[in-house]
This record gives structure tokens, C-alpha cells and sequence, in this order.
């Protein structure tokens, strides 16, 4: 039964997108707010990332937080909202690791039984039991189960002995307590053992690595768990990898249910996995354990366990249609699985296992592209930045959707690794596609074109082996009236009727009966993002979220398609139907014509929909919002040189090269430096500054690679000036801003990477009021309806247009949050048809305080890759933080990033010559306020001169003690390194960037950056106390 | 043509679709033929277990079905030498979707190898979702399973499953008993003896009775004095197939044999159990049939997830004031579970010997046990 004597429950959020923690937890959060609120509790929300959807604070139907904090995930934040609200009870599970680590700090440091905080879901002693690795063999060897043979380690002697003890090679090393997988590694002697336990035990918050036995090549297979406080357990889920031990299983293609088990084996799983939690401790909620079988002899040994809700459980709620994690907090207050109900259903308990009918396979996306220099092999440490799932009837038929969800190569994966059922598979499809090329489109048989759907393969593909056009293969198709059948996710095979309308294609030989479908409102069909990338994440999904949210207030049935488990858009709860489909033409306009939609939405989702617009309206597609005609136009260089020009505005001289041999001559003309860019792409990829003709060869070479044919984009590049974004609103007559942000970092800094700041702090009041003029001119002229994004420049208080964007833009959850107005649900109804004066947004909105967005990168996870801020975005995530004056939402939001400013120590200090006379008086400041200096020879030389003592350092290459050993010996607290960084990894700053990265020091790499945290610490410096807010 | 023939062959029979499930009302589900090419009438019935097809291969309980399994893959981990729930394989024909080459590293052979040795049909290619949902709508059907190379219309098809008498009333644990007693395991003088009823016995439940017992199996037809004679300490009532209704001679022998020891029953053991007090038994629309239904223990409070296989069932109102419901399933609330007040004696519909299935109600063996050996 539901628990009385708690009232008020404080959720704690993971904090930014990183590798290893994407928005799987925002879904996460999310089924427990709404859940928690519908039993009546009090919920306090604390996450420092706006791009989600649970930190909404918009009086939604009583689904969000009572109280929203957008606060760091520290424990000094946390404890001062705990002091505020006094809540009862604290549910740490469903935040990732980071929230477990909190919440285990606020723990272990008293604050929970200061205020007398209840850990609900999971106490200290039973994540304590699974996260340390001494006490979880302990507690398994009690249970008699199978480990890999092991040793813990706390510093390189022991390291070397437990090696020696174990006595065989490869090792796995494993730090304790870290997100992802960060760190570990696979060591073949003892010179790689020594350096990746080293960076474990850097990495693990405990300084703890467990070395053991490699399991290289053998299965792996994950088991969801879900139990309740009466002892109740269930299976959710089983899922099976293709890769093998070896690769991380956030890195693994996965399949679910497990194929390679026979039931007695399985079976011997389940119990061992449910004997697993027992002895942890997990009174309720969900937990995956893990398990590695040697394919020749079936031994069975457990890998690990965690004991919250995890990205596996994300999946396996999305595979099976079992909402793990709203359940799971269902069990936190008190229920019993039997007193709840299967939502699939209606009808029958959520205390069952659910029974796949179809077959469901994950493929984890990477962007090793972005991080040339990063080892591309898959390893024990994880690299994906975002997953697609599909569900097909068949293996196959999911594998094939699955791998065309992903709008990339399927690359990386080594197929000879993989047990030989999936090889099979494997090898039947590319025999099928053999065989489909002795065909051509006059000569093909229409039962093997059917063979063909049922086998899985897109028109695309079927196209490509026939050498003929997808259209004709469409055309063909639907000739013959060859369509897929629409199964439901429905968690029990088909034993009972499903409920909810979650539903997945796939093509059978059967004639289907038409069932023609009952529409009583207008259908508004939203596309989704796919799986999340950098530069095309979260954020997106929001927008698609909020857009579902806002119409169907508004009395719309709303279909969602999507191919990413991660997402709240994939909840079917989100929706009013929900297509776990890929996002192609085909896959799109099969549903939007079974639906009979009304409209769809394609503006929303990033590029990927985006890039089907143009096709989806020649097929019948009724677009809202501005047409893609006019989102090309946007795009469109000449056109919108003319438009800039015709409005009179200033804009960097351009020109467009489609050669190399062009580039050169188009550089020479506009002067260097010049910024270069591919068109139709998103994050920036392959866009670069260039400063001479040696640099733009090799740069256009990847520009062109980036763009797939597409023209080469070469504009004059602005040096210092101040970037903005600008997010507004056009119903296709009013025109409202959402908000200016104004860049921390100078332009030249991808926007998704830099730190901005709302309102603008050094922008002139008739700056603004042109920013007001320009931005209904530019929505006007390219009939905006819906959300456009302006990227602007000032420099000496001229306003320089960059681009403009007429679609939902990366900061529309920022600005959102920053002015508390649902943007993207505002710019839904525009489209179809309200006008901002009915929804009462007709004038800019100021935000109540400061708010800071800032970046967070991945490269930790990416050794040898550089680490600069460049046109290149390859930040994975961003928070924010609120604060009465910018000084304090910087501050805030640098301790939010994981890198605070230190408020005293040494800092190593090196300065590219143009920013050393501007870095003189800053680093004065920073003397005065007792920080100790270290820089290089020519900016110690440049400080002395100005009378500021430093100790100078050797230059990498020269000598030593250098940087690096400083870093090493954690010497150094702060980098500040505004030198450019060239891209061959023996540039000295390169290094020393690196290292800092590598042992969790913060890097300033900007003078801009280095100016606000100056300011920054100036401000804060003095006062021990930051207040909390909530939104 | 690159392709392999293996393939080319296969994708050809599954473009032809020559083979067909025809139901007694009229729909028809086409595949392609595997195992056993002979022609059968049976029961269609739908499982959606996601793994363990050999135990269900070998399970006689399904003597008479056709079993549709709605697993996407089957065929994946092959058959072995350990995983057969009896001598034999009972069920009438196999229904799946997708069949695939088996990796295990236990498997021994094929699933296609097994039908055939055995001499059981099988089709695959089916669209197991439809199927499955037209029986969930309109209850199980009988059914023509056409899998022989020699064409046949599909009315004749549809005229033979009409035609066919169907499993009510019929007494098919005649037909999968054993002929003769035999000494299932040896635990030693001191083990008590348990008598076992085959009345299509699954293996498990011996191996799960023999961790404390001698057990001897019975055919379905001993008389209860035989039984005495034997001087049981424990008596079990087997699982077995089709309709417990049929079956009087068990009803008649276990009315002498109550009190006499401890009985324990499963399935139709349990029906014949009920039977026996003077309970009803009826037919569930498309029964239960699978790993994952919970079932409630109304005295511990606690849910087991179990594994079901069955058409008929224990009706609620026409169980006597002498039983208690001791078990219930919590997605349609009808019994899973019955004991006698008074007497040693107790029963539960589902599966605690599993195989397939989860492990969860292997308690019941201990209380069984306990009942022996308190007694």
C-alpha cells in the first residue's frame, strides 16, 4: 500500500547529456513526477539540465514538479533546497549515476538524517553493496555464483599484485564509482596495465579499479529486474549483445529477448538475477544485472549489477511496453507489484513478465567523426552519444530498421565477434541482397518483392539492388497494394487486447484484413530527432514533447514517430499514438497515410526530419508550419545574401565554392581568416576556421566528405566579436522573441558550445531594439511559422548576420525555462493556426534573473582527440544555472559543467600573443586574490614585465618540471590555455589540455571564458553563501 | 545467382507458402512445411512462452493441439539431450513465425531434425500475431494442418477440421500414459514412496519429487486398490492432456484414495482433484498457455510468476465449502490453486515443476514433502 506518513519527495535529475548519461533519465524523471503527482505527493525536482522535459515548470496538467530547481548536482546545492523544502523522502534511482552519487555524498556526509531525509528506492547500504567492488564479491561468492577471478586495487603496487595473483593476460581494468565506463580498459601487458589503471583510478571517485580476468569473446546478456518491497520480483526484460564481453553494452548492438538461450538456461538466469537483488538489498524498484557466458562450455559468471533505473532499463521499457521507471517509483511509496496495473493493458497486474511477440534490436550511434586523433575501436569504455531501437517480427526485419534508423554507416561493430546464430542472419540478408540484384524493376516478381519487405529491406534498399529509383519501388509497392501490418507493443504477445496505441511496423505475406481507423479530431503527425548525436540531442526532443503536449491540449490526436529508446517523445504516454518506427520517407509516410493525418510537423526534430520535408509534401504530406520551401530558402547562400542585403543589414563577406581549386580563389578574394562551412548539416560539422591556404586545402577536403556533395559555404570570419542567438516566435503575422543570448566565447566558437548568458549583459538598448526590427523583418520575408533561430554578430555595436534558422533551435528549452514560457508549445499551435495574441504571448518576456547555458564535453571519454573550442560543436550536453547577477549564474554554472573555478591554488597560465595585453589586468586580479601563477617562458616573460610575478615552466618538448608534470602531481588546479592548438597531438598545448582533461582539471581555453570566470570569482569570492532558486 | 542454394531453396518455399493452417471457421494462415510431412486435424492453441519450445515439444499435455508458438524467433538454441519433458513428442503440429539455425552449445540437433525424426509436422513463415489474435477474439479452434507435398483445397481442409471430433470429452491421457508402472528414481530405503499417477506425466515433476522420494509411476487407469496395495506415503496426480471431465475411472479412484496419504495434484491432476470433491470443471475461451502469468498465494500474499498450459479450468462457484481456493491468477481472477480442509491433500492448475518456465513455485514439491513426511 501507498505510504501516508511521507508527503514530500525530492527527485534528483543527472544532470547534462554526457556519454554514458543521455536523456534516458530525463524519460526516467519524467514517469515519476507525473506518477508521484497523480498519487498526491509533494515533488521536488533538482536538475541542472533545461533541456529536459522533467524540470518543465509550466503549470502543465498537474504533471510537473510541484518545485523545480535548475541547480548544480552538488551536494552544498542540494542540501540548501533540502533545508528549503524539508522534504520527507529523497529518490535517488532514477537519475543515473549521478544521482546515486549524490545522493549516497548527502548520505555518507549526514545531511539525510540532519533533516531527516528517508532514501527511498534503494538505501545507502544496498548501492553501497553493489557499487563497491570488494562488497559485491563478497556478497556474490555468499551466493555462490560465478566471477570472473579478480582483486581490487587503490594504487599501482597493488595493481601490480593482483595482476600477478590472477596470472593470466588480457586484464579488464574497471574504476569503481564512475559513469560509463570512464577509464577502463583492456590491458594485454603490464606497461598498458600500469596506464589505464592509472587513469582509473583517476577516474573512479573512490580511487578504486577492480583488475580481472578477461571474458573477451564471451556472451553477454543483461536481465531487468523489477521487485517490490514484498518480495515480488519480475523479469522485464532479457536482453542479448551482439558484440561480445569486450565491448561496453552502451557500445553493443543488442537484441532483445535473449535468442541463444535455451529455457533451462534462461531460466538459471532469471533466478540468479532475482537472488542477485535480494542479496544487494533492492527493497523495490528496478535493477539490470548483467552476465557473461563462455559460448563453449555455457559457464556462467555475473559481471555487475546496478541497482537503479539504467539506460538498459530505459530500452527494456520501451521493448516491452513495462514503464520501468514509473513503476519503479511506484514501488519507492509503497505499493506492491500486484496492486498495480499493467497500463497495456488495463486490465491485468503489472506483476507479470512481459512476452515479446516481435524482436527488438538497439544500435548505439558514435561520432568518432568529430574527435580526429580518438581511437575508433570499441572498448570496455563507452563512446556511443545516442542509440536507435526497432521492433521487427523478425530478427532480421529489426536489424534492417534498426541499422537504417541510425543515418549513418553502421561502422565499428566487428561481425566476426558475434555468435554465429547472428552471423547466420547476417550472412542470409546479404545473400538475399545478392539475390535480389540478379532482378531489375520490369523483371522482378512481385511475391519476391514482397519476400523482400518481409525480409525487412527499405524500398531504398530494395531500389539500390535493382538498380532503379526508391520511387519506382514506392510506386510498385503500393500498385500492388503491398503495405505493412501494424503490431502493437502490448507486453503480452497478444493474449490480451492492448490499450495504448504503441504500435511498430512490419510487412507479412498474410493479406491483412483493413481495419479502417476511427478519427474523430485532426491528426497532427510529429516526427522526432533519431537518435541523439551532437548537435542533434535532447533538445530536439522537447520541442517534439512540448508540440505533442500543446496540441493534444488542444483537443489534436497526436501521432509521434520515433526511433530513439532514450526519449520522453517515445513515451507512450507523451502521444496520443506512438510509431516506434525509423524516420525515413517510407517509414513516415506509411504511417501518416495508414493515419490519415491532418498535418505533421517536421521542424521539430532536427535535421532529420528536416531533410525529409521537401520529399513527404511531394508525396501529399501536408507540412504545417513554414513550408519547406521556405526553410530550403534559408538555406539557400545567394538567396539569403540577397535577402540580408535587401533588408540592409551587414553580413561577413562569402562566397560559395564547389571545388577546392574554387575555395582557394573565393579565401584569397574575402581575405583571411575566413570561416568554412558545408551547407545542410547540423553541430557544424566540418566547419572550421581557417587563417591560410594551407589550412583551407586540408580543411575543404573534410568539408566536403561532411556535406555529401552539397556546395562549400566560405564567409569572412569575424575576429572578437560578441555572438548572439536569438530564439523567437511568428505566428505569420506577430513576430515575438523568446530571448537573446549573448556568447561568453567570441564567434567562432560553435553556438551549442559556448557558454551564453540571457539577458544580454554588453548589448547597447538600440542594439536590441534592431535585434527586435531585424527579427520580424527575417520572419516576415521567410513566412515563418513556428520558431526561428537568428545567429547574429556585434561588433563595435553593428549588428552582423550569421544565419538564420527557421526551425526549433538547440537553446528553445533554455530560453524557455530562462523566460518561463513553452516556446515550442506556443510555435505548435502557430502552426496550426492559433495566433500568439489567442495564446496571450504577444510581447517579449524578460527573464526574473541571469541564466547562464554552458557546454559540457565529452573528452574525457576521447584520448587523443583535441580540445579547443571551434566551429565545430562537439559539446554532448548543457546546463544551466540561475542567478541574480551574471557573475553568480556563471559561477554556478561552471560548478554545474563538473568544472568549478577554484577558488584558490596555482594556475598554469599560457596566453596566445593577441590575448596576452587583454589577460594582464585579469591575471592581476587573479594574483591579488592569492591564486599563485605558472606560465610558460613567454608569458611568464610578458606577466614580469607588467610586474606580475609568475614561476615560469619548460615547454613540453623542452624540459622538465613542465605543465604536464604539474598536472599530474596536481600541482595545478586551473589551465588557462588560449593558444591555439594545432591538430598534430605533439602541440604542446594540446597536451597539457589533454592531461588537464584527463585528471579532471578545468580548462579555460577562451580569453572571454577567462574574463567572466575572473569576474566570476571576484563576485563570489567573498561569499560563502549561493542562494537556491526554483523556477 | 551468388546466393546459396541452402537459401535459395528456403526463400523459394517461403514465396510459395504451399502449406496452410486451415480453421474450422473458415481462416487460413499459409507457411512453409517443415518436420514431419504428414497431414493432421487438431486444436490450435497459442503459447507465448519466449523460449523453451523443446520442453513444450515433449510436454504430453498438448496430445491433440497444434501448438502456435508467438515467440518471433524459434529454432535458435536447436534441441538437446536433456531439456525432453517425456518419451516422446505428443502435440499434433507446430505453428511458428520465423525458424532459424540453432547456436548452443548444447544443442545436439536441429529443431527441423527433430520433427522429422519424430515424426511431428510443423509450419513456419505463419503470421503467428494474426493467427493469434483471431484465437484470442474467437476461442481455440479446430484445425487442418496441411503440410503434404500433394496439393489439397483448402474447403476440404476447412470440411476435415469441421469434421473432426475435437478434444471435450475426450479421454486423451489413455492415449499418452504409460503402459506400465516403472521405478522413476531409487532415494534410498528411508525415502519415502510417492506414487505418481501418469496421466501424461511431465519429467520435471518426477525429478522434482525424487529429490525426496521413491517414485513410482502409475498408468492412468490403476485402480485405486492397486494403489493401496502399494502402500503409498504420498500419491500425485499428474498434469496431463485435453478434458479432465472425460476421465471418471481417475475421479472414481481418487474419491477411494483421499485421506489415505497426502495427494498432491497439478493441472489435470488438479482438475481431477476438484472433480473428485464434486467441483466443475469448464472450458476457458482460448486458455492459458505460457510463462508469465502471476498468480497470487492468498495465504502468503505473494505473486509467482508461472508457467500455465491449459484449456480447461476449476469453475469458481461450484468449488466445495470442504476446499479452500488457495491459489488465484491475477489477470483473470479464476483458480489456480485448491486444498482440502480437512484432508492432506491440495492441487494447483499451473506449473511449479516449470520446464519451461520460472522457478518461482517450487515451494510447493517442500510442502508436499512436509505434508509426507508430517503425516
Amino acid at each position: 500500500m501507498k505510504r501516508k506518513d511521507i508527503k514530500k519527495i525530492l527527485l534528483l535529475g543527472a544532470g547534462p547529456i554526457v556519454i554514458g548519461q543521455g536523456c534516458e533519465f530525463d524519460y526516467s524523471g519524467v514517469q515519476a513526477v507525473k506518477v508521484l503527482k497523480r498519487e498526491g505527493y509533494q515533488v521536488i525536482l533538482v536538475n541542472s539540465n533545461p533541456a529536459t522535459v522533467m524540470t518543465d515548470a509550466f503549470k502543465r496538467n498537474k504533471e510537473e514538479a510541484d518545485k523545480v530547481y535548475i541547480e548544480p548536482l552538488l551536494p552544498e546545492y542540494v542540501e540548501k533546497i533540502i533545508e528549503k523544502e524539508r522534504p520527507d523522502a529523497l529518490l535517488p534511482t532514477l537519475g543515473g549515476q549521478t544521482a546515486l552519487n549524490l545522493a549516497m555524498e548527502l548520505a555518507r556526509s549526514g545531511v539525510l538524517e540532519k533533516y531527516k531525509v528517508e532514501m527511498i528506492g534503494a538505501d545507502d547500504k544496498a548501492i553501497d553493496r553493489a557499487e563497491d567492488r570488494d562488497l559485491f564479491k563478497k556478497a556474490m561468492q555468499e551466493l555462490d555464483l560465478d566471477m570472473p577471478k579478480s582483486g581490487c586495487a587503490h594504487d599501482l603496487e597493488e595493481v601490480k599484485a593482483v595482476a600477478k595473483e590472477i596470472g593470466t593476460w588480457p586484464l579488464i581494468i574497471r574504476p569503481a564509482f564512475t559513469l560509463g565506463g570512464t577509464g577502463g580498459g583492456i590491458a594485454h601487458d603490464e606497461k598498458e596495465l600500469l596506464e589505464i589503471a592509472g587513469a582509473g583510478l583517476d577516474a573512479s571517485l573512490k580511487s578504486e579499479v577492480l583488475i580481472e580476468e578477461s571474458l573477451i569473446g564471451w556472451k553477454e546478456y543483461e536481465m531487468e529486474v523489477m521487485r517490490d518491497k514484498a518480495g515480488n520480483a519480475v523479469i522485464v526484460c532479457s536482453i542479448e549483445n551482439l558484440d561480445p564481453m569486450g565491448v561496453h553494452t552502451g557500445d553493443s548492438i543488442t537484441v532483445a529477448p535473449a535468442i541463444t538461450l535455451t529455457d533451462r538456461e534462461y531460466q538459471a538466469m532469471r533466478d540468479d538475477s532475482i537472488r542477485v537483488l535480494e542479496k544487494i538489498g533492492i527493497a523495490t524498484g528496478g535493477s539490470n544485472v548483467q552476465w557473461a557466458v563462455d559460448p563453449r562450455n555455457g559457464r556462467r559468471v555475473i559481471i555487475e549489477m546496478n541497482p537503479r533505473v539504467s539506460r538498459s532499463s530505459a530500452l527494456a521499457s520501451k521493448a516491452t511496453g513495462f514503464p520501468i521507471a514509473k513503476i519503479a517509483a511506484l514501488l519507492a511509496v509503497g505499493y506492491t507489484l500486484d496492486e498495480l496495473r499493467n497500463d497495456i493493458t488495463e486490465k491485468t497486474p503489472a506483476c507479470f513478465e512481459p512476452a515479446l511477440d516481435y524482436c527488438v534490436v538497439k544500435i548505439p550511434r558514435f561520432t568518432f567523426e568529430k574527435f580526429p586523433g580518438a581511437e575508433t575501436k570499441l572498448g570496455t569504455q563507452m563512446h556511443s552519444v545516442g542509440e536507435v531501437m526497432a521492433i521487427g517480427k523478425t530478427f532480421k526485419q529489426a536489424y534492417l530498421k534498426a541499422v537504417r534508423s541510425l543515418e549513418a554507416p553502421l561502422a565499428y561493430h566487428d561481425e566476426e565477434t558475434f555468435d554465429p546464430w547472428f552471423k547466420n542472419e547476417l550472412k542470409e540478408l546479404k545473400a538475399f541482397r545478392e539475390f535480389l540484384s540478379t532482378f531489375t524493376l520490369d523483371t522482378i516478381p512481385t511475391d519476391v518483392l514482397l519476400q523482400a519487405k518481409v525480409m525487412g529491406f527499405s524500398d531504398k534498399e530494395i531500389a539500390h539492388e535493382l538498380k532503379a529509383e526508391e520511387a519506382d519501388i514506392r510506386a510498385k509497392r503500393k500498385a500492388l497494394t503491398i503495405h505493412p501490418v501494424f503490431g502493437a507493443v502490448d507486453t503480452c504477445a497478444g493474449e490480451f487486447e492492448a490499450k495504448t496505441p504503441y504500435y511498430y511496423s512490419y510487412y507479412s505475406f498474410e493479406k491483412q484484413q483493413e481495419q479502417p481507423i476511427k478519427k474523430t479530431k485532426k491528426r497532427i503527425m510529429v516526427l522526432g530527432g533519431g537518435p541523439n548525436r551532437i548537435g542533434q540531442g535532447i533538445e530536439f526532443d522537447w520541442c517534439c514533447c512540448h508540440a505533442a503536449f500543446a496540441l493534444k491540449e488542444k483537443g489534436f490526436e497526436v501521432i509521434m514517430q520515433n526511433s530513439n529508446p532514450e526519449t520522453v517523445s517515445t513515451d507512450y504516454d507523451t502521444s496520443d499514438k506512438l510509431y516506434f518506427e525509423p524516420l525515413t520517407f517510407e517509414d513516415v509516410m506509411e504511417v501518416y497515410e495508414k493515419e490519415n493525418c491532418d498535418g505533421i510537423i517536421v521542424q521539430y526534430g532536427g535535421q532529420t526530419p528536416l531533410n525529409l520535408a521537401a520529399r513527404l509534401k511531394a508525396a501529399g504530406a501536408t507540412i504545417v508550419g513554414t513550408t519547406p520551401e521556405d526553410i530550403a530558402l534559408a538555406e539557400d547562400r545567394d538567396f539569403f545574401k540577397q535577402l540580408v542585403s535587401d533588408v540592409g543589414m551587414k553580413q561577413p563577406v562569402s562566397g560559395i565554392a564547389h571545388s577546392v581549386k574554387d575555395a582557394a580563389k573565393i579565401a584569397e578574394e574575402i581575405g583571411y581568416p575566413v570561416l568554412v562551412r558545408p551547407s545542410f548539416v547540423l553541430g557544424g560539422r566540418g566547419m572550421a576556421i581557417v587563417s591560410n591556404a594551407k589550412e583551407l586545402d586540408r580543411y575543404v577536403g573534410e568539408a566536403v566528405a561532411a556535406s555529401e556533395g552539397n556546395s562549400i559555404l566560405i564567409d569572412k570570419f569575424l575576429e572578437n566579436a560578441v555572438e548572439l542567438d536569438v530564439d523567437c516566435i511568428s505566428d505569420g503575422e506577430a513576430v515575438v522573441i523568446g530571448a537573446i543570448l549573448e556568447h561568453v566565447e567570441a564567434a567562432g566558437c560553435h553556438s551549442g558550445d559556448a557558454a551564453a548568458i540571457t539577458p544580454p549583459v554588453s548589448l547597447k538598448p538600440q542594439v536590441i531594439s534592431e535585434i527586435r526590427r531585424y527579427a520580424e523583418i527575417f520572419a516576415k520575408r521567410l513566412r515563418v511559422v513556428g520558431l526561428m533561430n537568428l545567429q547574429l554578430a556585434v561588433k563595435n555595436d553593428e549588428l552582423w548576420m550569421i544565419e538564420v534558422n527557421p526551425r526549433a533551435s538547440r537553446t528553445v528549452p533554455f530560453v524557455s525555462k530562462a523566460i518561463g514560457v513553452p516556446l515550442a508549445g506556443y510555435a505548435a499551435l502557430c502552426m496550426v493556426g492559433y495566433k500568439l495574441k489567442d495564446l496571450g504571448f504577444t510581447e517579449e518576456k524578460a527573464p526574473k534573473c541571469y541564466c547562464v547555458k554552458e557546454a559540457v564535453f565529452p573528452f574525457i571519454k576521447f584520448k587523443g582527440a583535441a580540445i579547443d573550442l571551434t566551429p565545430e560543436m562537439r559539446s554532448t550536453g548543457e546546463v544551466m544555472a540561475i542567478g541574480s547577477d551574471p557573475m553568480e549564474a556563471y559561477y554556478k554554472s561552471q560548478q554545474a559543467a563538473g568544472s568549478p573555478l577554484p577558488k584558490s591554488g596555482k594556475i598554469f597560465v599560457s596566453l596566445k600573443d593577441e590575448d596576452k595585453l587583454d589577460a594582464i589586468p585579469l591575471v592581476q586580479k587573479l594574483v591579488d586574490m592569492g591564486f599563485f601563477i605558472y606560465a610558460t617562458l613567454g608569458t611568464s616573460t610578458c606577466l614580469w614585465n607588467h610586474g606580475i610575478k609568475s614561476t615560469g615552466v619548460y615547454r613540453v618538448s623542452k624540459g622538465r618540471p613542465n605543465a604536464i608534470d604539474y598536472i599530474r602531481e596536481r600541482e595545478i588546479g586551473w589551465v588557462v590555455n588560449t593558444s591555439e592548438s594545432g591538430m598534430e597531438p605533439a602541440d604542446d598545448h594540446f597536451r597539457i589540455r589533454a592531461e588537464a582533461v584527463a585528471a579532471g582539471v578545468p580548462v579555460t581555453t577562451t580569453i572571454d571564458g577567462l574574463r567572466y570566470a575572473v569576474s566570476a570569482l571576484e563576485r563570489e569570492l567573498g561569499e560563502a553563501d549561493i542562494p537556491v532558486r526554483n523556477l | 545467382m551468388n546466393a546459396p542454394t541452402e537459401f535459395i531453396e528456403k526463400w523459394r518455399s517461403m514465396r510459395e507458402r504451399k502449406a496452410f493452417l486451415a480453421l474450422e471457421d473458415g481462416t487460413v494462415f499459409h507457411g512453409v512445411s517443415f518436420g514431419s510431412p504428414n497431414d493432421r486435424v487438431g486444436e490450435v492453441v497459442f503459447n507465448t512462452g519466449m523460449c523453451g519450445y523443446q520442453e513444450i515439444l515433449t510436454d504430453p499435455s498438448y496430445a491433440g493441439q497444434f501448438v502456435t508458438l508467438t515467440t518471433a524467433e524459434v529454432g535458435n538454441y536447436g534441441v538437446n539431450r536433456e531439456d525432453r519433458e517425456s518419451r516422446s513428442l505428443f502435440l499434433n503440429g507446430l505453428v511458428i513465425g520465423d525458424l532459424t539455425a540453432p547456436s548452443n552449445y548444447r544443442s545436439t540437433s536441429s529443431l527441423i531434425d527433430y520433427l522429422k525424426k519424430n515424426k511431428i509436422p510443423g509450419i513456419w513463415g505463419v503470421d503467428t500475431r494474426s493467427l493469434t489474435l483471431h484465437l484470442r477474439e474467437y476461442g481455440n479452434k479446430k484445425a487442418y494442418l496441411h503440410v503434404e507435398d500433394k496439393p489439397l483445397k483448402v474447403e476440404e481442409a476447412i470440411m476435415k477440421a469441421k469434421a473432426w471430433e475435437g478434444l471435450d470429452g475426450q479421454d486423451y491421457a489413455a492415449k499418452v500414459t504409460s503402459k506400465d508402472s516403472y521405478n522413476f528414481s531409487d532415494a534410498g530405503h528411508d525415502a519415502p514412496l510417492v506414487v505418481c499417477y501418469d496421466f501424461g506425466v511431465k519429467t520435471n515433476i518426477l525429478r522434482q519429487l525424487s529429490a525426496f522420494a521413491n517414485v513410482t509411476v502409475v498408468p492412468a487407469k490403476t485402480s485405486a486398490d492397486e494403489i493401496i496395495a502399494m502402500k503409498p506415503d504420498g500419491i500425485f496426480l499428474s498434469n496431463g492432456p485435453a478434458d479432465p471431465a472425460a476421465l471418471p475411472y481417475a475421479v472414481k479412484n481418487i474419491k477411494l484414495l483421499l485421506g489415505l496419504a497426502p495427494i498432491m495434484g497439478i493441472c489435470l491432476g488438479h482438475q481431477l482433484l476438484a472433480l473428485s470433491l464434486g467441483a466443475e470443471t469448464g472450458r476457458l475461451k482460448f486458455g492459458h498457455h505460457g510463462c508469465n502469468h502471476p498468480v497470487k498465494n492468498l495465504k502468503t500474499g505473494k505473486v509467482e510468476i508461472t508457467s500455465q498450459n491449459h484449456n480447461f479450468a476449476v469453475k469458481l462457484e461450484s468449488v466445495p465449502k470442504i476446499m479452500e481456493v488457495t491459489h488465484i491468477n491475477l489477470n483473470d481472477q479464476t483458480i489456480e490453486g485448491l486444498r482440502h480442509k480437512k484432508l492432506p491433500a491440495f492441487s494447483v492448475q499451473y506449473h511449479p515443476e516449470s520446464c519451461p518456465g520460472p522457478h518461482d513455485s517450487r515451494y510447493l514439491f517442500a510442502e508436499f514433502k512436509k505434508m509426507i513426511m508430517g503425516k
